[in-house]
């Protein structure tokens, strides 16, 4: 068990910037999820934190310990890797307790804990079968099995559902995380998968281009985000954004953009602003915010429905409603959203404007 | 039924058109000295042992044969020693002049060893390698190096880096995660690629001629002495030559097989 620290990290390749100066605390026994687009360094610097990656400059602490220049074997970390890179010449039994024997545990010890770690992830009955003969999901559970089975400070975990069919993927979802409490190991999971970020993390890192964008809990990073990209990586479907001018006649204030009106109640102090809104915040119908638009596209989840529409200056506007709704093509439908929904963000610096 | 037929007389065609000249070798090389020269007899009437006895410890076959084995082993070992952590560079490392080293191992390969034996044996002359083991098994080395590289590279590209990079974070070093991770899985290629090579060095003939006079491989040695000799000695001397290859071909097929389909992803 251990706390991270994280100062100022910086991993260049060349003149690419795979770490850009991250500053990260995880607390002792959390489960921090990474989460960020493809080549946003998440994965870099997981590979940092376990020492398989050395870096440019900055440090990591395990608790007050100094492990920036250690060996990955003196970290006392344990990884289950994206392949799962369960080891083929060995039989599952020998795979999750080669931990063990490399750091020189007695034979009955490592039996002991073995069976322990198989039966932690219902794989007793495969200790004598190689991983050939393991389907992807047992596989994965071995490669779980072998990383719990030695007590690691740090849990590292380089999205190990990814290579899972979808079903299979939300039945492991909840068996790691129950797992992960039951340990308590600190643990620092990479994904690009939101729905894996909010339903699994304590805290969740929003990374982009080698920069920590947001660190917090998944409804603070959905209710907050900090800039646009943040409130544009997180949702499904993506945010919409609309650009207005803020118009003032001293009792109250206006942003006019796209043909849309909303009044708000304080002065954002900027003539221009990106007003956010999520389209699952956007209904039909009459409301505090009520404009008119052309439906051009629907998708049908049957749980939901989700409309894409144009405003009456061409912009796309995408809203979701629950439930199983039927729209004609070029059908003009009224849609309404809540002013205390929407997100106001600054156009340069693309930064959260409070209000 | 017609597509079986003609699949089965193709089969028998290029099983005939391999099989015959290897037959009939071994055949002449058993056949007696008067049953070959009688020209109504192409079944001998007895088969006899007497021109291999007399190539292997009249005319030193066998001394020739334990020098080729030595020549081999020592060209295998140095190939390994060298080969090796290349072929593991190439595969594992992204580094400046990557592409053009490739490409010049590549280009080696591309220029006959009879070019090179001339000023190769001018050198040996002022160095002392002339008319040894050392100096022949150097040569071979040359010609059996690049294979070792470009064959290593594949086969370490072929299995995972995660499989290595768990071992290290299990508590291994690099190098201990490549001895205990990863040559063990790479090891039949690895052991297919030796035995090629050693076929390599076993066939090879020109250079083992022209860099020896009386440390003779068995090809160097049947070049000098059967050419010289009646047709069933000649014969005698191929059977000598084959058998050992096709008996490390026959047992390690398989092997072979995953070298080149490992080499092929």
């Amino acid at each position: 068990m251990a706390r991270v620290r994280i100062e100022n990290l910086k991993k260049y390749f060349g003149e690419v910037k795979a770490l850009d100066g991250i500053t990260l605390e995880i607390e002792d026994g959390e489960f921090l999820v990474l989460l960020g687009p493809s080549g946003c360094g998440k994965t870099t610097l997981l590979r940092s934190v376990s020492g398989l990656e050395s870096v440019t400059s900055g440090k990591i602490f395990f608790n007050d310990r100094d492990v920036t220049n250690l060996q990955p074997k003196d970290r006392n970390i344990s990884m289950v890797f994206q392949s799962y890179a369960v080891w083929p010449h060995m039989k599952v039994r020998d795979n999750i307790g080669y931990p063990m024997k490399i750091k020189g545990h007695s034979k009955e010890e490592i039996e002991k804990r073995v069976k322990w770690a198989a039966n932690m992830l219902n794989i007793s009955e495969l200790l004598d079968r190689y991983p050939s003969q393991l389907s992807g999901g047992q596989r994965q559970r071995v490669a779980v099995a072998r990383a719990i089975v030695l007590n690691p400070a740090v849990l590292l975990m380089d999205e190990p559902l990814s290579n899972l069919d979808a079903l299979l993927r939300v039945k492991m979802r909840s068996e790691l995380k129950k797992l992960q409490e039951e340990l308590g190991v600190t643990t620092i999971y990479v994904t690009h998968d939101q729905v894996e970020a909010m339903t699994m993390g304590d805290r969740i890192a929003v990374m982009n281009r080698g920069k920590l964008q947001q660190v917090g809990t998944a409804s603070e990073i959905y209710h907050k985000p900090v800039n646009m990209f943040v409130a544009g990586f997180i949702g499904s479907p993506q945010m919409n954004f609309l650009r207005a001018k803020t118009v003032s006649d001293g009792a109250k204030t206006i942003l006019k953009g796209h043909g849309v009106d909303i009044p708000i109640s304080s002065d954002p102090g900027l003539e221009e602003v990106v007003v956010g809104i999520r389209p699952e915040h956007i209904g039909l119908g009459k409301g505090e915010v009520s404009f008119e638009a052309t439906v051009f596209f629907i998708e049908k989840l049957m749980s939901s429905t989700i409309i894409h529409a144009t405003l009456e200056d061409g912009k796309e506007i995408v809203s979701m409603i629950p439930g199983d709704h039927e729209f004609k093509n070029g059908e003009k439908v009224t849609m309404s959203f809540s002013t205390e929904k929407i997100h106001l963000f600054d156009p340069k610096t693309e930064r959260r404007i409070e209000t | 039924m017609l597509k079986k037929v003609f699949f089965w007389i193709a089969v028998i065609l290029i099983a005939v058109w391999f099989l015959t000249p290897i037959v009939m070798i071994f055949l002449a090389a058993f056949t007696p000295a008067e049953d070959y020269y009688n020209p109504h007899r192409i079944i001998p009437s007895h088969l006899t042992f007497e021109h291999l006895y007399k190539l292997l410890f009249l005319l030193d076959g066998w001394k020739s044969i334990i020098i080729s084995v030595e020549v081999a082993l020592i060209a295998i070992g140095l190939s390994f020693l060298i080969g090796l952590p290349a072929g593991y560079a190439m595969a594992r490392y992204k580094f400046k002049g990557k592409r053009a080293i490739n490409l010049t191992i590549l280009l080696t390969r591309s220029i006959p060893l009879i070019v090179v034996a001339v000023p190769l044996i001018v050198i040996y002359m002022k160095v002392g390698l002339s008319d040894t083991v050392l100096g022949v098994a150097l040569a071979h080395t040359a010609m059996i190096l690049p294979f070792v590289v470009l064959i290593t590279s594949s086969i370490f590209s072929g299995i995972s880096v995660e499989y290595e990079e768990a071992g290290m974070v299990f508590g291994l070093t690099h190098f201990q995660s490549f001895v205990k991770i990863t040559l063990p899985l790479a090891l039949p290629g690895l052991a297919a690629s030796a035995i090629y090579s050693f076929i390599m060095s076993w066939n090879e003939v020109f250079v083992a001629s022209i860099l020896t006079l009386t440390n003779r491989t068995l090809p160097a040695h049947i070049l000098n002495t059967a050419m010289a000799s009646p047709d069933y000695f000649k014969f005698a001397a191929g059977v000598m030559m084959a058998v050992p290859a096709m008996i490390f071909i026959f047992f390690t097929r398989k092997y072979l097989i995953s070298m080149w389909g490992i080499s092929l992803k």
